[in-house]
């Protein structure tokens, strides 16, 4: 608890590097300029001040700042995804909830641990842990700056007035997400992605474009997916190994300090692994940044790209429902115009997915290859430096010890 | 002599308890005709303890076995076992030989002979002078001590046709001494290599090959190999502990048994385990007899050299846990364990009690650091495995990748993380073999250490016991006196004399035992840090290889990835 104390601080997040990353070009537009400066951390909630510039005259302020919970964030998306004229366009997908789990399962096992352990090494574990939860509190508020980042450079979407309302209203949006809730209801929405699923296999693309962007999308989906999970156990691995550092320095330390005959060369040694685990730790936390997180992203993005086949599937349903109610109408001369109406309606919409659905799955092709591109030479780049860290730091304590 | 437990060392040659000693310093003439004639007091090496008794043993023997084996006679437990043990040396191996043993033999016999002195001071003095004797005692006996005094070749005795080995002049130091050990260790290379299961089922077997190089002359060859099996090299444990840890020699603990590892290679799995556990296993015993022969006093053991040499042993049975031997090891262990609690010892010299503590608390702090670093080898092997995992993961991705740059870039990624994995793996292994074994080697050593220090206890206790008991002869002789029976007063003063010089005998084996402690603590000491730093600056290289090779897999990677377009 001693450690959830630390967080409850504001916490001051200046990096925007995952935001840069993930989605290259963002936040350019000074027309509409939005981040998320400050975020505090309370129990269970993160409350995340939304702050934003602009010179647009939608507005009633050219700046100001209004404070954000996770599920307003939901809201916002969800309303967005609702909305019938947006159905051709990539919405940009949810930030994931805050998750505290795994360093909150590790401060649990340091609590437990702490007896066996030395005054230096339980201070240097709290020390890791503490830095974990920095390091999730920073991602989930980038990835929740992101979101609203992706929206506010988006022709469309900048123009929508729940995002308007989400930016501005300067009181607690838990009435408005209320209602939307009963709206909607977030069982009706699984139910309808699952017909989606069913239908968008089933349903044969004469498109030449769409038919290769499904399977794409589709095969790519389930392999990102399941190397954003493989990506995470290897990192998650990684950091074990930094951990473990920690302890071998600290076992060391006391075995040359309670040992008096000439086993100095631990207590040099104790040093190196000390600084050899700060080392690994980065190695672990910018492999997780710019490739678990990477993928993780991508991997919700696909999602998001496969939500608007979906929604066009959805419509050519819909179109092809409409001329069989066509015929059967010109059959029965019963209600043609209606029914011719609502044909051309449906095909008009379909359409129109269909054109920007072909833009915006093109412009997404681009900015992943572009990220990845980005993102690979980081972490290359990286581990390099780190690996040179390494062994500067083992050839210092090498000739030190050989000199002895 | 009253039961007490100071001690002025006394004068280097006293009395008849000493003579065997004296004798070498003495006469030089009579020495080379002595071992022929099979005399009296053949090599002066042995500790004084060994004195009269063993003596005339060892002369029993008759001149054939002392020819054979003055190897043998350097020993000081060869007294308890004599005739057998012994003849079984042929005899030409020492006497084809060259040189002289290894200087090594030096520090470490010797204050047993010397082992009058009390603090290790006087022996270093007398120690020069028994170095030098042992030195060249191989080629004959009685030569070597001669030769190094006169500092010229030996007395050539007749039959033995070794040119002087070596003018090692009785003058040098120590530290020169040492310095020679340090090279000599260098004549002699072991290896253990080539396990091959030998056998089926639950009789089967790993055996070793087990090749020594060296130019040491008391070998046969200068080059040889033999098969042994892991009781082999119990049962060479077991003898020399018998011989030598009474005496307070740190005998080198043999790897441990393991029911469980062998069981597996036994039924035939033939997976990756059992052979990390036949590594491991080879490894150690590697690891255990490279300790064995670098122990000056044990490398003169016939023992040691028999097992290197000889062609067939004679299998180790007694060293089976479920054997009658197995047993009755268990029961002494424990006996031993519980008198160890009882025995209360008067420390004169503080230098040991203080030097028990340390050893404890070490291997305490050792066996922590073993389970971390243990811990430390499972998670990178852990991560090894989901780098792996994750290598082909990316290859698939990268194989639905439909930007051909992407997708270039993507495989190279898995080929790269594959790399990780065996490079990870690679360290795992080190982490395991240079590190943890390092650990796991000197908790059993440093349990060998206590032992030593146990056995010195054991002999203060047996020279109480002795001082009791001759304290009560003395007053049943007081109370025969008063009550006037002259016919048991014989008896009495017979017991008397008899405790008195048992007294005297357990006080100088208790003085020797100290001595040697000492000498022996100090030289492991010594090893023990030069161990440590060779292994963990091997263990630190092997870190820096694996981020060198890091390097150049993502320096190799980089450009692709910045082909992505």
């Amino acid at each position: 608890m001693r450690v959830y104390k630390v967080l409850k601080k504001i916490i001051h997040l200046g990096a925007k590097g995952l935001a840069r990353s993930v989605s290259v070009d963002l936040n350019n537009d000074a027309s509409l300029l939005i981040d998320i400066p400050d975020a505090l951390c309370e129990r269970d909630k993160v409350k995340f001040t939304v702050h934003t510039k602009t010179t647009l005259g939608t507005f009633q302020k050219p700046e100001f700042s209004v404070s954000r919970q996770h599920e307003d964030f939901i809201w916002l998306h969800d309303t967005l995804v609702e909305t019938e004229e947006y159905a051709g366009l990539i919405i940009p997908p949810a930030p994931p909830k805050p998750d505290f789990e795994s360093p909150r399962e590790k401060m649990h096992k340091l609590g437990e641990g702490e007896a066996s352990m030395t005054k230096e090494e339980y201070a240097k574990m709290k020390q890791e842990l503490e830095a974990e939860y920095l390091a999730v509190f920073k991602k989930t508020v980038q990835v929740h700056e992101i979101f609203l980042q992706r929206l506010s450079s988006h022709p469309v979407f900048s123009k929508d007035r729940n995002f308007q309302i989400f930016l501005e209203y300067d009181q607690d949006l838990s009435v408005r997400r209320k209602n939307a809730k009963e709206m909607f209801g977030g069982f009706f929405k699984n139910m309808v992605k699952t017909a989606d699923e069913v239908l968008i296999s089933g349903t044969k693309e004469v498109d030449e474009f769409f038919d290769q962007e499904k399977t794409f999308l589709l095969d790519y989906f389930s392999k990102i997916k399941d190397a954003t999970s493989k990506a995470e156990k290897m990192t998650r691995s990684h950091k074990n190994v930094a951990d473990d550092y920690i302890h071998v320095s600290a076992t060391l330390n006391s075995l040359s300090a309670e040992d008096s005959t000439p086993l100095k060369h631990l207590e040099k040694l104790a040093d190196l692994f000390e600084k050899l685990r700060k080392v690994e730790g980065r190695v672990a936390s910018d492999q997780e940044l710019k490739l678990t997180e990477l993928l993780r992203y991508y991997m919700r993005d696909i999602q998001a790209a496969k939500d608007l086949l979906y929604r066009r599937a959805r419509a050519l349903a819909d179109y092809e429902n409409a001329n069989k109610a066509l015929d059967k109408a010109r059959l029965k001369s019963k209600d043609v115009a209606q029914a011719q109406q609502h044909q051309q309606q449906c095909l008009q919409k379909f359409d129109t997915l269909s054109e920007s659905g072909k833009k915006e799955l093109t412009s997404f092709k681009g900015r992943r290859v572009l990220a990845f591109r980005k993102n690979l030479i980081e972490m290359a780049e990286l581990e390099i430096k780190h690996a040179k860290s390494n062994m500067a730091l083992l050839q210092g304590c090498v000739e030190l010890l050989k000199s002895n | 002599m009253a039961a007490s437990s100071e001690r002025s060392p006394p004068p280097f040659p006293e009395g008849d308890e000493q003579e065997p000693e004296a004798e070498p310093e003495d006469g030089d003439s009579d020495e080379g005709e002595d071992i022929f004639i099979g005399n009296t007091k053949p090599v002066e090496i042995k500790p004084s303890a060994m004195a009269r008794e063993p003596r005339s043993e060892v002369t029993a023997k008759g001149q054939g076995d002392i020819i054979s084996d003055p190897l043998g006679e350097l020993f000081p437990n060869v007294v308890e076992e004599p005739s057998g043990a012994l003849v079984s040396e042929p005899p030409t191996d020492i006497f084809s030989e060259e040189e002289s043993v290894v200087t090594d033999s030096k520090a470490n016999i010797d204050p047993s002979t010397i082992s009058k002195a009390n603090g290790v001071h006087s022996d270093e003095e007398q120690d020069l002078f028994s170095e030098a004797t042992v030195e060249l005692s191989l080629d004959s006996p009685r030569n070597e001590r001669k030769k190094i005094e006169n500092t010229r070749p030996p007395v050539a005795a007749p039959t033995v046709s070794v040119p002087p080995s070596t003018s090692k002049v009785a003058s040098k130091t120590l530290e020169e001494l040492e310095e020679e050990e340090e090279e000599d260790k260098f004549e002699l290379n072991i290896s253990i290599t080539n396990p091959e299961k030998v056998g089926d089922g639950m009789n089967a077997y790993m055996a070793y090959q087990l090749s020594t190089q060296t130019t040491l002359p008391m070998f046969r060859s200068k080059s040889f190999t033999v098969r042994r099996r892991f009781s082999d090299f119990l049962g060479l444990y077991e003898k020399l502990s018998e011989k030598h840890s009474q005496n307070g020699y740190i005998v080198p603990p043999p790897p441990e048994k393991s029911i469980l590892g062998m069981t597996k290679v036994k039924v035939g799995k033939e997976d990756s385990s059992s052979a990390e556990f036949v590594e491991r296993r080879r490894a150690a015993l590697e690891r255990y007899l490279q300790r064995v022969v670098s122990h000056p006093s044990l490398l003169q053991d016939p023992d040691v050299r028999e097992f290197l040499e000889r062609d067939e042993l004679p299998r180790a049975v007694s060293t089976q846990t479920l054997s009658g031997a197995g047993f009755l090891k268990m029961i002494n262990r424990a006996t031993d364990a519980v008198s160890k609690m009882t025995i209360k010892m008067n420390e004169s010299d503080i230098w040991f009690e203080e030097k028990l503590q340390e050893v404890e608390l070490e291997e305490q702090q050792l066996r922590k650091l073993h389970i971390v670093v243990d811990t430390l080898v499972s998670h990178r092997k852990e991560l090894s495995v989901n780098t792996g995992v994750f290598a082909k993961s990316v290859a698939m991705l990268g194989s639905s990748e439909d930007n051909t740059a992407l997708s270039r870039a993507l495989s190279q990624l898995a080929e790269v993380e594959d790399k990780m994995e065996q490079l990870h793996q690679d360290q795992a292994n080190n982490d395991f073999f240079v590190f943890a074994e390092l650990l796991a080697d000197y908790i059993r050593l440093l349990g060998a250490v206590r032992g030593c220090f146990d056995q010195r206890m054991k002999a203060w206790q047996r020279w109480q016991d002795a001082q009791t008991m001759l304290q009560r002869k003395r007053e049943n002789e007081a109370k025969l006196l008063w009550a006037n029976k002259p016919e048991k007063l014989q008896q009495a003063k017979d017991e008397i004399a008899e405790w008195e010089s048992k007294v005297t005998q357990y006080d100088t084996d208790f003085e020797r035992i100290s001595a040697t402690v000492r000498k022996e603590v100090l030289r492991f000491e010594k090893e023990k840090t030069r161990d440590f730093k060779k292994q963990i600056i091997k263990y630190l290289e092997s870190l820096q290889h694996s981020q060198q090779q890091l390097i150049k897999y993502w320096e190799a990677f980089l450009p692709e990835a910045k082909a992505i377009a």
